[in-house]
């Protein structure tokens, strides 16, 4: 990714020292906040596989989240299956969901407000089957034993998860980054643009989209399970509800869809500003949303490539001009 | 079993009647301006809190507030299309999805907030009344509701058909640079056709409130069956919203008997896929997409 001007290289570099100075400051407060934070961005680099680089927008990426959480945790309350293996099949879980979703609203060609309505309809069927069903716990959710230890995949020590989760999103930062400069990154962004024209130019953009969903979902899949190590319950509400959904699409769009950069840095400026929020406004639960979707409606109309769109803008390097926004 | 068919059947039809009267206002507002409106169920929550305290603070019935919730929701969907969808949204398809989902997200959140998630309904002498139809005891409120909105409906295609603005309304529908050339104002017309949608939905949410509940969550539940039944119905088609909304009140009625209350709603969401994934067109619309 090059970066293309002093704005970006200065907002990714503020990002990256609040991630580091979040070890000096010592306080579980601030790593709790940003540990939430970070498994938010990594649902938000999801969204921004298909959303961001391939134009398709979800508004029901919690079905893949809670796919992802769901299939570990069954897996490990109802069958004993040790944790990391129930993780990876959460990721594939996902991958699988992704895929399926995509399969079937591609084939018939759906996109623009129709996929939204459709990504939509999937999460809220999965919500209603989680919340009705034995195996999912019903409405009581499913919880984890509690059982600290490197083979289960749970550390009470919060400094250790921080570390753990701030490598698997430089890990899936950097996938994205390899997808943005393959050609399979160039085909989505083609399809993004002009979808007519990417296929007679004699791209599989049915392929292409679906194989998009599968890679959207495993990081989605791995969202959610990485939650349910950390907080080792999850009911339906939390994991498919809308919530998720819509967290998942505002943190690229404010931060810039289609960069590398934008969900982690949208996700994290979001975050802080909702915890300036909570300071001013002790006791109002929900007040954060109303301050998102301030935010989201500010972000559509001023900034159409996001935060990075607009970092763009300042401190240009001249030496090269195209439109490649990192 | 057999004999709980038909109660269920019937009592389905009364439910299908109100999504299709709140589908009737979506679909009119995705056929003119070709947007979905994602706050038109969080409308719906704020007309039912407006009949609501109409009648906890003042008394007046569900039915008789009609005459005052009716024009003020066409006002405040006016302004909001005229004063805040147009101009952030620039145009853009998925703009508009975004806009009007920030919009949902603020009104639900306010709702939460000032008036808490506690369940409310009104206290009203009819409430507990029943109508015997056919061998089936149905609550009187849904049958008003089912006869109000089956009169809604008519009365919306009478008015699109023969009124000045309904030509307008349809003329920028069909060909918005024609009718801007002929001297029709478009940005008025989108707007009153957002508020005429508004309206549905204030009107849905007086004949809901005597047999129904609101919480600030309400409006969730059912932007999910009206986005269904405009899809259902082919959007944009009035007729279509109309049959659509019936059909998958008894779908979610027979739903509900055979594979218990809470799974009810899922045979309408596997129904919104099925329809989505095979006729994305709907049952009257005629282009997909």
């Amino acid at each position: 990714m090059k970066l293309q001007s002093a704005g970006q290289i200065a907002l990714v570099v503020a990002a990256c020292a609040y991630l580091l100075s979040v070890y000096l400051m010592s306080s579980p407060v601030w790593i709790g906040f940003t540990i939430n934070a970070l498994i938010v961005a990594i649902i938000a680099l999801s969204w921004n596989i298909t959303g961001g680089f391939g134009g398709m927008s979800s508004f029901g990426h919690a079905a893949l989240y809670g796919t992802g959480a769901y299939a570990s945790a069954i897996l490990q309350v109802q069958f004993g299956v040790n944790a990391w293996i129930a993780f990876g099949f959460g990721i594939i879980a996902g991958a699988a969901m992704g895929g399926f979703i995509g399969a079937l609203a591609f084939r018939y060609g759906l996109k623009g407000s129709y996929f939204a309505l459709v990504t939509l309809a999937f999460a809220e069927v999965l919500r209603i089957c989680a919340s009705s069903f034995a195996i999912t716990g019903g409405g009581s959710g499913l919880q984890l034993r509690l059982d600290p230890g490197v083979g289960t995949l749970q550390f009470p020590d919060r400094t250790v998860f921080y570390t753990i989760l701030l490598v698997v999103v430089a890990l899936v930062m950097l996938l994205t980054l390899l997808i943005k400069k393959s050609r399979f990154g160039a085909y989505l962004v083609a399809i993004r643009e002009n979808e007519d024209a990417a296929r007679a130019l004699g791209i599989d953009t049915y392929k292409i989209k679906v194989q998009a969903m599968v890679i959207s979902g495993a990081f989605g899949g791995l969202a959610g399970a990485l939650y349910l190590q950390l907080f080792l319950f999850i009911d339906s509400t939390v994991v498919y509800g809308s919530a998720v959904s819509i967290e998942a699409l505002i943190g690229p769009i404010i931060g810039g869809a289609g960069t590398v950069w934008g969900p982690l840095i949208g996700t994290l400026g979001l975050h802080l500003l909702s915890e300036g929020a909570k300071h001013l406004l002790p006791n109002a639960p929900g007040l954060n949303f109303v301050l998102y979707a301030i935010v989201l409606i500010c972000a559509v109309r001023l900034l159409p490539r996001g935060l990075m769109g607009l970092a763009a803008l300042f401190g240009t390097f001249n030496s090269r001009k195209d439109d490649d926004h990192a | 079993m057999s004999s709980l068919i038909l109660p269920a059947v019937l009592s389905g039809l009364m439910m299908g009647a109100v999504y299709a009267l709140i589908a009737l206002g979506l679909t009119l507002i995705y056929g003119v301006l070709h947007i979905i409106n994602f706050a038109h169920g969080s409308l719906l929550m704020l007309a039912l809190f407006a009949v609501y305290f109409l009648n906890f603070y003042l008394g007046i019935d569900p039915y008789l507030a009609i005459p005052i919730v009716l024009p003020v929701f066409f006002a405040l969907g006016y302004a909001l299309q005229r004063g805040l969808i147009s101009p952030m949204s620039s145009g853009s398809e998925q703009n508009v999805l975004l806009i009007t989902l920030a919009l949902s997200m603020i009104i639900d959140n306010l709702a939460l907030y000032f008036w808490t998630s506690n369940t409310r309904s009104v206290d009203i002498p009819y409430a507990y009344d029943t109508v015997e139809i056919l061998g089936a005891f149905l609550p009187l409120g849904r049958v008003i509701a089912f006869g109000a909105a089956l009169a809604a409906a008519p009365l919306l295609w009478l008015f699109m058909a023969h009124t000045r603005t309904g030509s307008a309304i349809r003329a920028v529908a069909i060909e918005k640079r024609g009718a801007e050339l002929v001297g029709i104002d478009v940005n008025h017309t989108y707007a009153v056709c957002f508020g005429i949608g508004t309206a549905c939905v204030a009107l849905a949410a007086c004949l809901l409130l005597p047999t129904f509940y609101v919480t600030p969550q309400v409006g969730y539940t059912f932007v999910l069956v009206a986005f269904t039944t405009v899809v259902l119905g082919g959007m944009g088609s009035l007729l279509g919203a109309l049959i659509a909304g019936l059909l998958l009140g008894v779908i979610e009625s027979l739903c509900g008997l055979f594979l218990g209350e809470s799974l009810g709603q899922i045979g309408i969401f596997v129904a919104f896929i099925l329809i989505l994934l095979f006729k994305p067109s709907g049952l009257l619309g005629k282009v997909g997409r």
